[in-house]
């Protein structure tokens, strides 16, 4: 190892101790902030210190690529609104996945034919993985964007052969795997490779509905790591495969708890477009009461203790500054208001708590539900603002529903519920809520900011 | 020898990972991704020699694009995440 090599490979190992000190400090809210720059300094380090790689003769692609890249991910950040970051994310993601793809492209078609004949079959083995994952990660995280952003319909897309598609592409990939590892030269297998990958990520994401999105965002963040990992075993770069997996990582760990959310498996979320739609079992008895938005004021007016639960519709409808802003009318009226989130509230793991902190929610008033489960009954009033299912009983209450078993926010044990919603249809999990027919819940019915903004005005002229 | 040593890497950074994003709150997931689609940017590192070297026009071209692809994930990822970290306060008492 030549002296520049050997500098180069000390900078990696402060870059890698950069971002794991990055992601420790990133566990409390107080710290992140100083994380979140420790890592953009290990990833400064980890960059300028490669360009002196002494393989690098010229500078003006690499410039040229960083320009334009770092121009549009600047702009991209400088304005997205908050309510659209599960839909930046995903596209990170993909851009992510198809860099590793190409990077794994360039390497091979680098090789030279001596390297292509001498090269170790594990070499080929890592590249092939590489394309693979980040082919899958690039096209299924495209299809998840058009889904969040609105641009490809939210609906499962299932039709009769998707599953023998799906086998069909599982071992095509064992195929051709092992013809591209043994006959590396031959570009077909290449081709095919990256083909095979597009369209299995396609298939995979297609076939997956709007509610499940968290879980999808979450396991192509996990595959964005791993291809870069695979990239990094390929071109025995250490520095890669150990960020690769980090990410990796974190993408499977909130993967993980996204299922548990919803008390289903991975299996069963990824293939849930398969499945035909369980018959509710049991007929809801009751009528629904509608409240108008000026007596929900003097209920409020009333209340010693608030609890908010807000789901996806609150995002859609932009209510989280009027939801703040009731919330400082509630507490000078010597009322305590709380926030309760549902780990699959909104579309992406921790959506729901950007947007309030964006609206200058104190992040220690944000509750998870085993936080606020138990005192359930000292709240006078529980608001829930565009959330469904994360409030459906049905899932304690009936054994044939689609949702039963799935842990919730057991708002109907409150003293009082309001539900704000447009109209009293079922949720995304297209499930029946019998939180609508309960003895205290009130429906105020009509937009979700409109109807807190006429409980503000209320307020106002008391 | 090799491949065992690059084996060792992975298992290591593996439960390292773990171990590290298990203590990051739920409050902090949506920073958390957008994160970790900075930090997986780091393709960046392997893509500027790819763009950079002395090799066919193919190889730079592809090189060139994920530089591109992976700065978009490098700034864009670091910016918002500082962007939506600055908006989560304490209650000021």
């Amino acid at each position: 190892m030549n002296n520049i090599v050997t500098t180069i490979n000390l900078a990696y190992v402060v870059a890698a101790a950069l971002f794991i000190l990055g992601l420790k400090l990133l566990s409390h809210p107080d710290t992140a902030k100083k994380g979140n720059f420790i890592s953009a300094v290990g990833m400064l380090i980890a960059v300028v210190i490669t360009l002196l790689d002494q393989q690098i003769i010229s500078y003006h692609f690499i410039l040229l690529g960083f320009v334009i890249g770092g121009a549009y991910g600047a702009w991209k950040a400088k304005t997205v609104e908050m309510t659209s970051m599960p839909e930046m994310v995903s596209l990170f993601n993909g851009f992510g996945g198809a860099a590793s793809l190409l990077l794994g492209w360039a390497t091979l078609s680098s090789m030279s034919m001596m390297v292509l004949n001498t090269a170790s079959v594990f070499t080929f083995l890592t590249l092939f993985f590489t394309i693979l994952v980040g082919g899958v990660t690039f096209s299924g995280s495209v299809i998840a964007w058009g889904k969040l952003s609105g641009k490809l319909s939210s609906k499962a897309v299932i039709f009769i052969g998707l599953r023998e598609l799906s086998i069909f592409h599982l071992i095509a990939m064992v195929g051709i795997g092992y013809l591209f590892a043994t006959d590396p030269a031959n570009t077909l297998w290449l081709y095919c490779a990256i083909a095979l990958a597009l369209s299995f990520g396609l298939l995979a994401t297609i076939s997956i509905g709007g509610a499940d999105m968290p879980v999808v965002i979450a396991l192509l963040n996990s595959y964005s790591g791993i291809a870069a990992s695979a990239a990094g075993l390929a071109t025995g770069n250490t520095i890669l495969i150990v960020t690769g997996l980090l990410v990796g990582a974190s993408g499977l760990i909130l993967t993980n708890i996204m299922c548990k959310a919803m008390n289903r498996s991975l299996m069963n979320v990824l293939l849930s477009g398969f499945s035909t739609p369980v018959e509710a079992g049991e007929k809801i008895e009751g009528e629904i009461k509608v409240l108008a938005a000026q007596d929900a004021f003097y209920v409020l007016e009333a209340a010693q203790a608030v609890l908010v639960v807000p789901g996806y519709g609150m995002a859609v409808a932009q209510a989280q500054h009027a939801v703040r802003e009731l919330q400082s009318l509630l507490e000078e009226n010597g009322c305590t208001v709380d926030y309760a989130i549902h780990a699959v509230a909104g579309r992406m793991p921790g959506h729901m708590n950007v947007l309030l902190a964006e609206a200058d929610v104190p992040y220690d008033q944000l509750y998870e539900m085993d936080d606020v489960n138990p005192r359930m009954e000292n709240y006078d009033v529980v608001i829930v603002i565009g959330a469904n299912d994360v409030v459906n009983p049905a899932a304690k209450e009936m054994k044939g529903s689609p949702i039963y078993g799935m842990p919730v926010i057991e708002a109907y044990r409150a003293k009082t519920v309001f539900v704000l919603k447009r109209s009293a249809n079922a949720g995304f999990a297209g499930v029946d809520n019998p939180l609508f027919f309960k003895e205290n819940t009130r429906m105020v019915l009509g937009d979700a900011k409109e109807t807190i903004n006429s409980i503000i005005r209320e307020f106002g002229d008391d | 020898m090799e491949i065992i040593y690059l084996l060792f890497i992975v298992v290591l950074a593996g439960f390292l990972g773990f171990e590290l994003i298990r203590k990051v709150p739920a409050t902090l997931h949506t920073p958390l991704m957008s994160g970790s689609n900075a930090i997986s940017g780091i393709t960046l590192v392997g893509a500027l020699v790819a763009s950079g070297s002395d090799n066919s026009i193919l190889t730079t071209v592809l090189g060139t694009v994920a530089v591109a692809l992976a700065s978009i994930n490098v700034v864009g990822g670091y910016l918002v995440t500082d962007r939506m970290l600055s908006m989560f306060k304490k209650k000021n008492k």
